[in-house]
């Protein structure tokens, strides 16, 4: 049967709770409740209230908590209830978590769980894609898995990491996708990307939901004779430079993709990558796609016009294929 | 003469439990009193010390007379005037002026400075410069303890000005719902910077905020580090016991500026001068003297021992070698 990307995430995170006994799970209504979005329905029948535990509305202490347990060699994993919110737990995270490392040699073994994305009419503080704020800060993993078995795989990596992870699990594709995942265990490496579709004459790097969109303009584009690779970063800290770089040397043209804004978003570090290693390979220019710089507004028009789509792609993409 | 052996003296035979204590505190405000005035008024001044420096002159008692009780399996998360927890906790002097001096000997190899150090091998957990940070860290420290069936406690270290911040709200808060083995300690010494307490809060006592959080809190003469010791003790086996956190307000003064770049023109000059009367460290060796658990000659060899540890310490520091800068890249991340 096949599973969906919110399934897997779970999955994911009860099969590390089964192998270490030190993995466990705090956040708001994560335990009789299950959840906001039912990621962690049923852990805390199973795994009982010392290992799923709910905490006040309280993110500085969700994740500083996280933090006092990971400097002492548990693994929790610490749910925001929305991507949104983090930002109230910031400090703990991007000073804290980040920092403890380069700085005193101790390891901060925690994952954040963020739901994030927009495309579900949110509005402004449900809606949001913050993950740059946490791939400039250095000592922080980032990960954006796109499908479930990346979900799965990744989240059970984050899980055995011993550097803080966040994980950016996109809410639109919760229910949205799914597809078989091997009966077997695996995990999924944190730092490296995935060519997802190959191609010869452009290659499209993106992350997260964008991928969908990606493949879904990579096949419109396939009936107008351009061959187009798309390249799924899954994460985003560390960045699979090689990866992009030799995908874009094999098809001289990139288009960058995201659903975060635009200014200093992930498509500008990606550009300058490029450009410092492989500028002599490029047959066109660096295109974007990506959010406009505003907030996520709520109503659908605003939404729809603010989210990059396969429309907004395939103009792009196009235009440099035919440049 | 080893620091064991200064602290309990030649004579441990004769001396009761009272006095061993008493010489123990002592001994570590002494050594805490004579590194961080070495810091200040010296290696800073010669330009050894390049960065900030926080000393907690005149507030000795709270670290030492707290952190004494602290066992093998307790951690703590001291603040920025609580040098004497790492001393209490085995980390030597001379690691500690390294670490003020950038040398690779300091407990971050020079990637920090001043009191922004920790070693969980030694229990200790590093600040950082967003004071209360600590407060809902040292919150998941005691979830560990407890997890992993630990009779273990956190002792959580912050000032006065640290109490408005929403980190420490919410860090009690979790705290408390969750019953949790934490021991809150405030150095209340009554200044934020330039702020004074009137500013900083409408409570008259932090401890008033205690009761918010349904936890017990105590406030004691934080200049007396036999009464620190005390408290404490009652505030540790309260939480050691199951009952949840225990809030511990330190009444004391900073006899200095925020730091050494701060004359404190800000503060009255009265205060300093009553404020001064109240030393801890002379009240101390008063008391012992009073109580006989001391002669003049061994408070004297008390002084005598710390001067020349922190000699030996400072020369140790100075040996040891600033960071290579190809070091820089390393451990951001445990592999790369």
């Amino acid at each position: 049967m096949p599973t969906t990307y919110l399934e897997a995430i779970r999955e994911g995170m009860w099969e590390e709770m089964e192998r270490d006994p030190n993995v466990f799970l705090l956040g708001e209504d994560i335990g009789v409740y299950g959840g906001a979005f039912k990621v962690t329905a049923g852990f805390f029948e199973h795994f009982g209230a010392k290992r799923v535990v709910d905490t006040p509305i309280s993110e500085a202490a969700i994740a500083g908590a996280a933090i006092g347990a990971g400097l002492m060699g548990l693994r929790p994993v610490a749910e925001m209830q929305f991507a949104d919110f983090i930002t109230c737990g910031f400090d703990q995270i991007v000073n804290f978590a980040a920092k403890c490392r380069y700085r005193w040699g101790a390891a901060v073994p925690i994952v954040v769980r963020a739901p994030s994305g927009g495309g579900i009419h949110g509005g402004p503080f449900h809606s949001q894609n913050p993950e740059m704020w946490f791939v400039r800060t250095p000592g922080l993993k980032v990960v954006a898995p796109a499908t479930a078995y990346d979900a799965k795989g990744l989240i059970k990596s984050a899980i055995r990491d011993n550097d803080p992870v966040i994980f950016f699990e996109h809410k639109g594709l919760y229910r949205k996708i799914k597809e078989e995942l091997p009966a077997e265990e695996y995990t999924v490496p944190i730092g490296k990307a995935k060519v997802v579709r190959e191609g010869r004459d452009l290659t499209i790097v993106t992350y997260g939901s964008m991928v969908w969109v990606a493949l879904e303009a990579a096949g419109k584009l396939a009936e107008e004779g351009a061959s187009v690779e798309i390249v799924d970063l899954r994460t985003l800290v560390p960045l699979d430079r090689d990866t992009v770089c030799e995908s874009v040397r094999k098809t001289s043209k990139v288009l960058l993709l995201h659903e975060d804004t635009r200014t200093g978003g992930m498509a500008g570090e990606l550009a300058a990558t490029i450009t410092e290693n492989i500028w002599e390979f490029l047959d066109g220019p660096i295109l974007r796609v990506t959010a406009p710089d505003t907030p996520v507004p709520y109503s659908p028009p605003l939404e729809e016009a603010f989210l990059p789509n396969c429309d907004k792609v395939l103009e792009k993409a196009r235009w440099l294929w035919k440049y | 003469m080893s620091a064991t052996q200064a602290v309990t003296g030649d004579r441990p035979d004769h001396r009761t439990a009272e006095a061993t204590l008493a010489h123990q505190c002592l001994y570590y405000m002494s050594m805490m009193r004579e590194l961080e005035d070495r810091i200040e008024r010296k290696l800073y001044r010669q330009g050894k010390i390049v960065g900030g420096v926080y000393v907690g002159r005149g507030q000795e008692a709270i670290p030492v007379g707290t952190a004494l009780l602290a066992g093998p399996e307790d951690i703590l998360l001291p603040s920025h005037r609580d040098m004497a927890v790492f001393l209490i906790r085995g980390v030597s002097p001379g690691r500690i002026l390294a670490q003020y001096m950038g040398r690779t000997g300091g407990l971050t190899r020079g990637r920090d400075g001043n009191m922004h150090m920790g070693d969980m091998k030694h229990g200790v957990i590093s600040i950082i410069s967003a004071l209360a940070a600590t407060v809902p860290v040292a919150t998941g420290v005691a979830m560990a303890l407890r997890y992993r069936g630990s009779n273990g406690v956190a002792f959580s270290y912050f000032g006065d000005g640290a109490t408005s911040r929403g980190d420490w709200h919410e860090g009690v808060n979790f705290a408390a719902v969750q019953k949790l083995p934490v021991v809150f300690i405030c150095n209340n010494n009554q200044y934020a910077y330039s702020t004074p307490l009137s500013l900083q809060m409408a409570c008259a006592n932090v401890a008033d905020r205690g009761p918010a959080y349904n936890i017990p809190a105590e406030i004691v003469d934080g200049n007396d580090a036999l009464a620190v010791h005390t408290a404490t003790r009652r505030a540790v086996e309260h939480a050691r016991s199951g009952k949840g956190p225990y809030l511990l307000e330190c009444k004391t003064f900073r006899m200095t500026g925020h730091s050494a770049h701060d004359a404190a023109h800000y503060v009255p000059k009265s205060l300093f001068d009553e404020w001064g009367k109240l030393d801890p460290i002379v009240r101390l060796e008063a008391r012992m003297l009073e109580e006989g658990w001391a002669d003049a000659a061994e408070i004297e060899q008390n002084r005598a021992l710390v001067r020349k540890q922190v000699d030996e310490a400072v020369e140790w520091a100075e040996s040891s070698p600033l960071p290579d800068p190809s070091t820089l890249l390393d451990d951001v991340y445990e592999s790369q």
